[in-house]
C-alpha cells in the first residue's frame, strides 16, 4: 500500500507526521521522501545513507555543423526549448522535458542525446520501533534532492518513484511537496490513500480546501490529520464533515511538541501522549487502504 | 527613415497604451517607418503557454520582419532569441502610448539594450 502524506502548503507539520508514522509503522515499510526541492524526513528519521547517485534527465545537444535549420525540432518541441531565430537553433536546455521527440526526428542526425542533472537519489535504511512485534527492525529511506537551480521536481520524482521496490507486503510513505501544483500532483497519484495534514486556522482552512479540490478529482481515500489541535478554531473540522472527510487525528500542540521538533526527534517518540494519537492515525490509514481494496470496481484497481 | 519596429502593446491601434510585458503581451503594433503603414500580430498564443512566452513572442516578432522591438521587460531567454534573430531589443518602454513610444524611438531617444532586464519567468508586477 502507497499512503502520501500531503498538505496544502508548507509548514503545516507534514514532515513531522510522516517520521512518526514512519517510525511506529507496524508493518515492513520504506520512507520516501518527495518533497525534493525542500527534504527534511532524514532530519528526523535520522536513517544511515548508504548510497547516494545523481539523476539525469536525457537533452538533445546539437550538432550546429549538421543542422540545416530545417526547424522540424522546433516545431515539435511544445515546451519551447527550440527555436530556430535568424541562423541560429537555438537550444534552452533547462526548459526540456526530456520527451526524446526532437531527437527521433531531426532528418540531418543533428541532435545527440545529453543529460541534464536534476540532482541525487539517496537511499539507506532507519530503525523503526514496531512497537506491536515489540522489536525494532529496519526500514528503506529513499529521497530525492533537486539540484538548486533546476526548476522542474517531476522528472527527478519519476526517477525516484521507480526506485521503489515492488515488494508486496511492504507499505510506502510518501512526504510528499507542499501545495496542489504539478509536484503535489505527482507525489500523491500513485497512492492508494492520502493524508492531508492541516492546522486549524482559516489560513489553514484556506489550503486544505485547496488541497481537497485537486486531490479529490483522484477518487482515492483521503483523511484529515490536524496539527496543532487547539491553538485555532473548528473551521477545517466543521469543513471536513461537510465534505464527508474524516479527521483521522487531532495532534494536540504543546511545549513537548515543539522542543521535540526543534531537536530533530520523532515526536511520538518523545512525547507519550502523541504515541497513542499516531498509532490510531496508522490504523485509521491502514483500515481506509483495506476498505479502497475490497470495494475498488475491478477495472480501477490498478496492477493488481 | 527606414526599417520596421514592433511594440508591445495592448491593444493594436497607435493610441493603445504600450504593454510594458514581452513574453505576455497582448500583442504588437508593427510600423513599417518608410511607409508609417501599421499592424497588429495578435500574441495571445503566447499569454496562454505555461512555459517558453519570450521565446514564441520573439518568434512572433522575427516572422514579423521587425528589426527592432520596443517593450518593457525583456527576459533572459526572450533577450537571447531576439538578439539570434538579429532584433534590436529597447527595453524599460512603459506608461505611454504605442504612438508616442514610436515618435520617441524616430527622435532617436530610446536607446537599445545590452541586456535582460526582467528574471526568467516573466517580469512580476
Ligand atoms: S530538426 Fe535537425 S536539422 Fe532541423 S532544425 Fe532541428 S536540429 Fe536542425
Ligand atoms: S526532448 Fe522533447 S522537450 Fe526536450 S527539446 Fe526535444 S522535443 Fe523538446
Amino acid at each position: 500500500m502507497i499512503y502520501a502524506i500531503a498538505s496544502g502548503k508548507g509548514g503545516t507539520g507534514k514532515t513531522t507526521v510522516t517520521a512518526s508514522l514512519a517510525a511506529l509503522w507496524d508493518r515492513p515499510v520504506i520512507a520516501v521522501d518527495l518533497d525534493v526541492e525542500e527534504p527534511n524526513l532524514h532530519l528526523f528519521l535520522h536513517p544511515e545513507l548508504t548510497s547516494e547517485e545523481s539523476a539525469c534527465m536525457e537533452i538533445p545537444v546539437l550538432d550546429a555543423a549538421r543542422c540545416t535549420l530545417c526547424g522540424e525540432c522546433a516545431a515539435f518541441c511544445q515546451f519551447k526549448a527550440l527555436s530556430v531565430m535568424g541562423k541560429t537553433l537555438l537550444l534552452f536546455p533547462e526548459m526540456c522535458h526530456g520527451c526524446g521527440g526532437c531527437l527521433a526526428l531531426c532528418p540531418e542526425k543533428a541532435l545527440s542525446p545529453g543529460g541534464r542533472e536534476l540532482g541525487q537519489i539517496v537511499s539507506g535504511h532507519f530503525r523503526t520501533d514496531h512497537s506491536s512485534s515489540g522489536r525494532a527492525q529496519d526500514a528503506g529511506f529513499l529521497m530525492g534532492r533537486l539540484r538548486v537551480g533546476e526548476a522542474m521536481s517531476p522528472p527527478l520524482m519519476r526517477q525516484v518513484k521507480a526506485r521503489l521496490p515492488q515488494t508486496p507486503g511492504t507499505d510506502i510513505l510518501i512526504d510528499s511537496p507542499p501545495g496542489v501544483s504539478c509536484p503535489a500532483v505527482n507525489a500523491v497519484m500513485d497512492a492508494d490513500v492520502i493524508v492531508l495534514v492541516t492546522e486549524p486556522t482559516p489560513f489553514g482552512l484556506h489550503d486544505f480546501r485547496l488541497a481537497v479540490e485537486a486531490f479529490r478529482p483522484l477518487g482515492k481515500p483521503m483523511g484529515a490529520v490536524v496539527n496543532r489541535a487547539g491553538i485555532g478554531d473548528m473551521g477545517v473540522q466543521d469543513f471536513c464533515r461537510a465534505q464527508g472527510i474524516p479527521v483521522w487525528a487531532e495532534i494536540p500542540f504543546n511545549r513537548a511538541v515543539a522542543e521535540a521538533y526543534s531537536r530533530g526527534e520523532v515526536v511520538a517518540r518523545a512525547v507519550p501522549e502523541l504515541h497513542a494519537v499516531l498509532l490510531a492515525l496508522m490504523a485509521r490509514m491502514q483500515g481506509a487502504a483495506a476498505t479502497s481494496i475490497s470495494t475498488a470496481n475491478p477495472a480501477e484497481v490498478r496492477h493488481a | 527613415m527606414t526599417g520596421i519596429i514592433a511594440v508591445t502593446s495592448e491593444g493594436p491601434k497607435m493610441t493603445d497604451m504600450v504593454d510594458p510585458r514581452f513574453g505576455r503581451a497582448a500583442g504588437f503594433v508593427v510600423v513599417d517607418l518608410a511607409t508609417m503603414a501599421v499592424s497588429y500580430v495578435d500574441n495571445g498564443g503566447s499569454q496562454a503557454m505555461a512555459q517558453g512566452a519570450g521565446i514564441q513572442a520573439a518568434e512572433n516578432v522575427a516572422r514579423a520582419g521587425a528589426g527592432v522591438v520596443l517593450s518593457g521587460f525583456v527576459g533572459p531567454k526572450a533577450f537571447q532569441a531576439l538578439q539570434a534573430g538579429g532584433i534590436q531589443v529597447i527595453q524599460n518602454v512603459e506608461g505611454m502610448t504605442v504612438g508616442q513610444a514610436v515618435d520617441k524611438y524616430k527622435r532617436g531617444e530610446l536607446a537599445a539594450a545590452e541586456a535582460p532586464n526582467a528574471p526568467a519567468g516573466g517580469h512580476k508586477g
